[in-house]
């Protein structure tokens, strides 16, 4: 086996991809050759490093310099510069927001140093094609020892000690789920792993599965052992071809190695597991129409019970965790149930992953311990608001989440603080809001989204919430009639009590929410017609101020439709008839004479 | 990958992957070669080979590689700083290839500084 003086690391999340990193290894590799260095420096393609609006990034260890932004160009500049005269290339380096100062190593910058990197740990660390390197990281050493040293019903204590809970959303004890499971008469049961993450701004799934695959395949051995399952299925999104791609590889290599399959390690247990390709409907992250879906049937949920863990998966008794609660699995028996359960809060043990995106100045995957406070998410971790505008809101969980506001800041992230506030766990998409947003707006983009994926199979739902979305739009159309807001709250509460599935019962939380925090929001709209933020075209007009327009002309230049006229000199007028209120000039004028209101 | 058809075979298999991914982080024992245009020109790419193929000769684990650029002291090129836990930095300066085997077998391994050829202790 060679072993290399240096390891330079190029990110091969989804991200960074698309930020083209994958000329970025070409090259690098490329100046590696061809200054002769390609003995003593390898070049290896990881998953995600969460950080990903600074991508697509590089880094070079030992030293872990962490390089940003970088580009083929730069590629070359970091080998003949770093790599061949051990000289950092500075320019590179990330810069903090806040402060201009330039930070070198990998585990000096903020992002990182509060987070707590259980679950992601090999992220953006290993090759995810490697099943080498995941066995170098202890990788099948928790499958290993369960095999031989473990009963099934000690694993399934072993998961209720640790307190780990249900990562997509619904914050149940794994461990009694599995515990359902396993009592469930046999012999064929399944196991599967809920891969349909569809949330708007949720990548934590996803990062999982391209970043470290091998966990989840090991997670799910593990369960299968527990629930006495030999059978096991990924459901993943089709829109996730790369984390697919992985998937199968390392189930390939997996197989191979005797990793997976007959006789596994010799000790006699067998576990089969197959990929299934969703095909874009968000309803199917709803673990009965999953099954339908695996089963071909159309995705619709079924009404519960029977519940999945006594006839599930063609009628046979199966045990259905998202992502990162299967990647949770493996390390939780390596380590022991109780060192997982020191990290927490509370009821809420471990720690979670977060997908924090929006108008913050750090954009990427995070994972915080339970109790980490939603101020040291935002603030310390995000960098805070960009552009140093004034902090509104977060919504947290997705289109089925609910927002928190200025004074939940402090609030420690946990399952039963975030339901009390009105919000959920989620699977963890964290978007935040800033001055410029317009929480009715918000509100309605969500809606529509789960209106769109409303499968139409219980009518709370597919009216309900049709109804609902045509009064938002009526709202912010300036519209809005003065019984508007009592009829959401009717109806979002009939919608989240009557529905047959879980897309149903939380479709109305972002409208609920927005008008628990925000009702003066809505009532401006309604009786004012008029939109706070400014967001809501129908509700603002863009005017020039003739006291301080000098007719410098930028803003003629930057008009996309040429609604604004004047002489040089002399102060502009918009044509409102032609204005389409995009707010290019507002951007442009370096003397704040245009309003938007 | 071969099958691993026990315990016994995985856990050797890790001992063995180790290596992998090992230079992945700062190691506990550092030795640092300067290669600044300075450096490259005097030779110290060769210090360099010979360092590499010293540690892994002798399997030392925990020891990290890494480069540095120009330090002001071009004269005494080649430059290497070796660097164990709890001690101070120490720099030998105007090394041959063939100095390099002991400086790692006194110094790195053994603890004992090569008087000799120090030229300076930066810390």
């Amino acid at each position: 086996m060679a072993t290399f003086r240096s390891h330079v690391l190029v990110c091969g999340g989804t991200g960074c991809t698309s930020g083209g990193s994958d000329k970025v290894l070409e090259t690098l590799r490329e100046g590696i050759k061809a200054n002769g260095l390609d003995k003593e420096i390898t070049v290896v393609q990881t998953g995600c490093h969460g950080m990903c609006e600074a991508g697509p990034i590089v880094i070079v260890y030992p030293e872990g310099t962490f390089y940003t932004h970088v580009k083929p160009q730069d590629a070359k500049e970091i080998v003949a510069e770093h790599l061949l005269k051990g000289r950092v290339v500075e320019r590179l380096l990330y810069k903090e927001a806040m402060h201009s100062e330039a930070v070198p190593h990998y585990n000096e910058l903020p992002f990182y140093s509060k987070q707590v990197r259980l679950t992601l740990r090999n992220c953006g660390y290993i090759d995810p094609d490697s099943l080498e390197e995941y066995i170098a990281r202890d990788g099948y050493q928790a499958l290993a020892k369960v095999l031989t040293e473990k009963t099934p019903e000690q694993v399934v204590e072993d998961m209720k000690t640790s307190g780990l809970r249900g990562r997509g959303g619904g914050g149940f004890s794994t461990g009694m789920k599995w515990m359902f499971c396993a009592k469930s008469p046999g012999p064929k049961k399944y196991v599967i792993c809920n891969a349909d993450e569809g949330d708007p701004g949720a990548f934590m799934d996803r990062s999982l599965l391209e970043g470290d695959p091998h966990a989840i395949i090991e997670g799910m051995a593990i369960g299968a052992y527990a629930m006495g399952a030999d059978e096991g299925y990924i459901y993943c999104r089709a829109e996730y071809p790369l984390a697919i791609k992985r998937l199968l590889k390392s189930i390939g290599d997996a197989e191979e190695a005797g990793l997976l399959g007959e006789n596994i390690l010799g000790t006699g247990f067998n576990f089969t597991l197959h990929v299934k390709e969703g095909a874009g409907a968000f309803v199917c992250g709803e673990e009965t129409a999953l099954m339908n879906s695996i089963e071909g049937k159309r995705g619709m949920p079924r009404p519960r019970p029977p519940f999945p863990a006594i006839k599930g998966l063609w009628e046979k008794p199966s045990n259905i965790n998202n992502v990162e609660t299967w990647a949770n699995v493996a390390q939780i028996m390596f380590h022991g149930p109780e060192w997982y359960a020191s990290y927490g809060y509370e009821k809420s043990r471990g720690t979670k992953v977060f997908a924090l995106t929006g108008k913050v100045n750090n954009t990427g995957l995070v994972e915080v311990p339970m109790g980490t406070t939603i101020r040291e998410v935002v603030f310390d971790i995000g960098g805070g608001i960009m552009g140093g505008k004034k902090f509104k809101a977060v919504q947290i969980g997705g289109p089925s989440g609910g927002c928190l506001t200025e004074e939940h800041l402090d609030l420690p992230i946990s399952y039963e603080s975030l339901t009390a506030a009105g919000a959920i766990m989620g699977s963890g998409g964290l978007v935040v809001v800033d001055e410029d947003t317009c929480m009715v707006d918000m509100a309605r983009f969500f809606l529509e989204f789960t209106q769109r994926e409303s499968c139409g199979k219980c009518i709370p739902c597919r009216e309900g919430t049709k109804k609902m979305l045509d009064i938002l739009i009526r709202i912010t159309e300036g519209k809005g009639r003065e019984e508007d807001i009592d009829n959401l709250i009717y109806l979002g509460t009939q919608i989240k009590t009557a529905s047959l599935c879980g897309l149903g019962q939380t479709a109305p939380n972002p409208v609920l929410t927005t008008i628990r925090y925000f009702r003066d929001e809505y009532e401006a709209h309604i009786f004012e017609k008029r939109c706070p933020a400014g967001a809501c075209k129908a509700l603002i007009t863009v005017k020039i101020d003739p006291a301080k327009c000098v007719g410098c002309t930028k803003c003629t230049k930057a008009c996309p439709v040429s609604a604004i006229s004047g002489t040089v000199k002399q102060p502009h007028v918009i044509d409102q008839t032609l204005c389409t209120k995009c707010g290019a000039c507002v951007e442009v004028c370096p003397f704040k004479a245009i309003d938007k209101k | 990958m071969p099958k691993i058809s026990n315990l016994e075979e995985l856990k050797k298999l890790r001992e063995k992957s180790i290596a992998v991914t090992a230079a992945r982080k700062e190691g506990k024992f550092r030795v640092i070669i300067g290669l600044g245009t300075c450096g490259i020109a005097a030779g110290g790419r060769k210090i360099m080979e010979v360092a590499m193929e010293e540690i892994s000769k002798r399997g030392l684990k925990d020891v990290s590689v890494e480069t540095t650029g120009c330090i002001g002291m071009c004269q005494n090129e080649p430059l290497m700083d070796i660097v164990r836990p709890g001690e101070p930095r120490v720099t030998y300066g105007n090394l041959k290839p063939e100095d390099v085997p002991r400086i790692i077998a006194d110094h790195l391994v053994n603890g004992n500084v090569v008087e000799e050829k120090v030229i300076g202790r930066p810390e």
